[in-house]
């Protein structure tokens, strides 16, 4: 029983997870960069959704605008930090992209702690009184069922996007040979942009869910679950769409299950195992596809 | 023949012009001419070149950006200062052991990441670094936790301040300059041609012979030694330890470093670290503003100056004294290239006018 209170926990968990790596791996499967900014996307969705949520009120009316406030917002920021800061780089060698990712992560951590309203200290998220229903004695609270519920509209509706929308079609075009799609008449740069934006936009989503669930908000609140979805879309391979959910699952699950049966102090360093092993055992990850690297 | 003489001057120049830059900085530093104060930020600036220096090895010339250097120190700071404590090292000893853990460290981390193509390394590091600081706090009897490890035995004792600061501040110089004499000749080397190799095309390093995984994982490795040791001198140089000490932000620190200096420039590195270490201090009033300037730096400097201050060019003193000796620099020959410039400039201006 213990065991199974301990899956539902780590699955929704891991849907969280799963909506993070879901941008982590949009972008490298187009522009090939890892955007280390995504993590902190996360912290200034949950920032938004603090804002909203302290002025209305939690009501399910009020969860649902600060929902697309925020993922409005960190949409707009995606595209604004792709424009500005990767697209000169997007000739130069791989290590300027990512030095200049670092600089964007540093830059979002440190701006929000000077900015007076957000500031350095932690500030508890307003969440909705949690209600606990008993399923066949496990205990299911109402934070974990929207969580899991949004996530899963989100993903489902990211899986039309991509598969069945002129805009999908681009890019996985673009994703899949970047040239070509040019010489197709496909406006690169939109593309790149729209992904930036869905990718922060759903990072924003997991930001307000994940402030749900950890009743709180602070500048580098992103850091650590950035990374854990780092790890979930390496596990699902680096690209694959169905791979970064199922990586952040799986890595949601992980953890919980080491902090209910072995340690909760541990519960950090599990993502890290697992990253080391599977970059030993199957580095293209579950989903990935081994490709050859071509002069 | 001509090279073996070619070395030994290099040799002797480069000797001579260390020891001369050390003993004037000591004869300040004992005079009272530089404040205890900068002898202080000096040594601790020496710190920050031998830490960046690693850092430039494996990012710089390798072409593989590290994310955890910060925890690469943090392994060598807590196995040093733990070997004096606990067991009583002499401090040489407890360095090189620091060095040596943080190098299994990075053997360990290397061998599964780098033999890939990709970024993984730095995502591999930035996690290392997070997690090491959560090993450190729960291995509390031995590492003292989250409250620190205090005690930590200084370089000498004699009672005497100034004596103190100089032992203090000669121990940093010199293990600097071991460091930037291997880091030097390494990359002179031809396994340092393989390296930098790497970092211009690996696929074409690949088809020339160079064993690509073999010579990122032996750079990583060395580079965390470095950091190790430069980790051991931080332990003893504060005498106090502490895990928030390395947090993520230190690791950009020394990103900037590098950044800065150039990738792939020693001179440049040793320059921006010792800029740094003192634009750290001045910047302090900022308090929080000072880490939003440096992410705003990573990102300005990546898009409109990304050679840094040297690009990957050397100082190079020896250089210097024979262009000297080749009469590079007689008055004739600065006359006749100043004319050569003007003429060149003259003719630039009439292009333009047509």
């Amino acid at each position: 029983m213990e065991f199974i209170q301990q899956m539902i926990n780590g699955i929704s968990l891991g849907s969280i997870y799963a909506l993070l790596a879901l941008g982590y791996t949009m972008v490298y499967g187009i522009v090939k960069l890892l955007n280390f900014a995504h993590g902190d996307i996360l912290m200034l969705g949950a920032y938004a959704g603090f804002f909203i949520l302290t002025f209305m009120g939690v009501t399910p009316a009020s969860m649902l605008v600060a929902f697309i406030f925020s993922m409005t917002i960190c949409a707009i920021l995606g595209i604004v930090i792709e424009r500005t800061c990767y697209k000169p780089l997007r000739t130069s060698p791989r290590i300027a992209a990512l030095i200049t990712a670092i600089g964007v992560s540093t830059l979002i951590e440190n701006g929000a702690r000077v900015i007076p309203f957000m500031g350095p200290n932690p500030k508890q998220f307003p969440t909705f009184t949690s209600i606990n229903y008993d399923v066949f004695g496990i205990n299911i609270s109402m934070v974990q069922i929207v969580v899991l519920g949004v996530s899963i509209i989100l993903m489902v509706l990211l899986n039309y996007i991509v598969n069945g929308t002129k805009m999908g079609k681009s890019m996985r075009a673009t994703s899949y040979d970047m040239d070509a799609a040019f010489l197709m008449g496909i406006n690169v740069n939109k593309v790149i942009s729209f992904t930036f934006a869905i990718g922060a936009a759903l990072g924003a989503a997991g930001g307000i869910l994940y402030a749900t669930a950890y009743p709180q908000v602070q500048p580098y609140m992103g850091l650590m679950p950035g990374l854990k979805a780092f790890v979930a879309a390496v596990l699902g391979g680096i690209g694959s769409i169905p791979g970064a959910m199922l990586g952040g699952f799986i890595l949601g699950v992980a953890e919980t299950l080491t902090k209910g049966f072995i340690s909760s102090k541990l519960a950090d360093g599990v993502a890290f195992g697992i990253l080391i092993l599977i970059l030993v055992v199957k580095p293209a990850g579950l989903f990935g596809k081994n490709t050859n690297e071509k002069v | 023949m001509i090279n073996l003489k070619n070395r030994a001057f290099n040799i002797l120049t480069l000797t001579l012009v260390s020891t001369v830059i050390f003993v004037i900085l000591l004869i300040l530093q004992y005079f009272k001419v530089i404040s205890e104060y900068t002898g202080l930020l000096l040594t601790l600036a020496g710190i920050y070149v031998i830490v960046s220096l690693s850092l430039n090895l494996i990012t710089g010339f390798t072409g593989q950006l590290s994310l955890g250097h910060a925890g690469f120190m943090c392994v060598g700071a807590y196995t040093t200062a733990i070997a004096i404590i606990k067991y009583g090292m002499p401090i040489p000893i407890a360095l090189i052991l620091g060095g040596i853990m943080t190098a299994l460290f990075g053997l360990a981390i290397g061998i599964p990441t780098l033999r890939l193509r990709g970024d993984y390394l730095a995502i591999t590091t930035l996690g290392f670094g997070e997690i090491i600081r959560v090993i450190i706090v729960n291995l509390d009897s031995l590492t003292g936790g989250a409250a620190g490890l205090k005690g930590i035995p200084t370089f000498s004792n004699t009672g005497d301040f100034i004596i103190d600061a100089i032992i203090r501040f000669s121990w940093v110089y010199i293990i600097m300059i071991l460091v930037i004499a291997v880091i030097h000749n390494l990359i002179n080397s031809s396994q340092g041609r393989a390296i930098i190799s790497i970092r211009e095309d690996d696929i074409a390093s690949t088809s020339m012979g160079v064993n690509v995984a073999y010579y990122k994982v032996y750079a990583f490795t060395l580079s965390a030694f470095i950091a190790g040791v430069g980790g051991g001198l931080y332990a003893i140089f504060f005498g106090y330890l502490n895990p928030a000490m390395f947090g993520w932000l230190n690791s950009v620190n020394f990103v900037v470093i590098v950044v800065l200096g150039g990738m792939g420039s020693i001179t440049g590195t040793i320059i921006a670290a010792v800029v740094f270490t003192y634009l750290q201090e001045w910047l302090r009033v900022f308090a929080d503003f000072r880490l939003v300037i440096f992410g705003l730096a990573l990102i300005i400097l990546m898009i409109f100056w990304p050679k840094g201050l040297m690009g990957n060019k050397e100082l190079s003193i020896t250089g210097f004294i024979r262009q000297l000796r080749s009469g590079e620099f007689s008055p004739r020959q600065i006359k006749t290239k100043w004319n050569e410039f003007r003429q060149k400039k003259g003719r630039k201006k009439d292009g333009r006018a047509d």
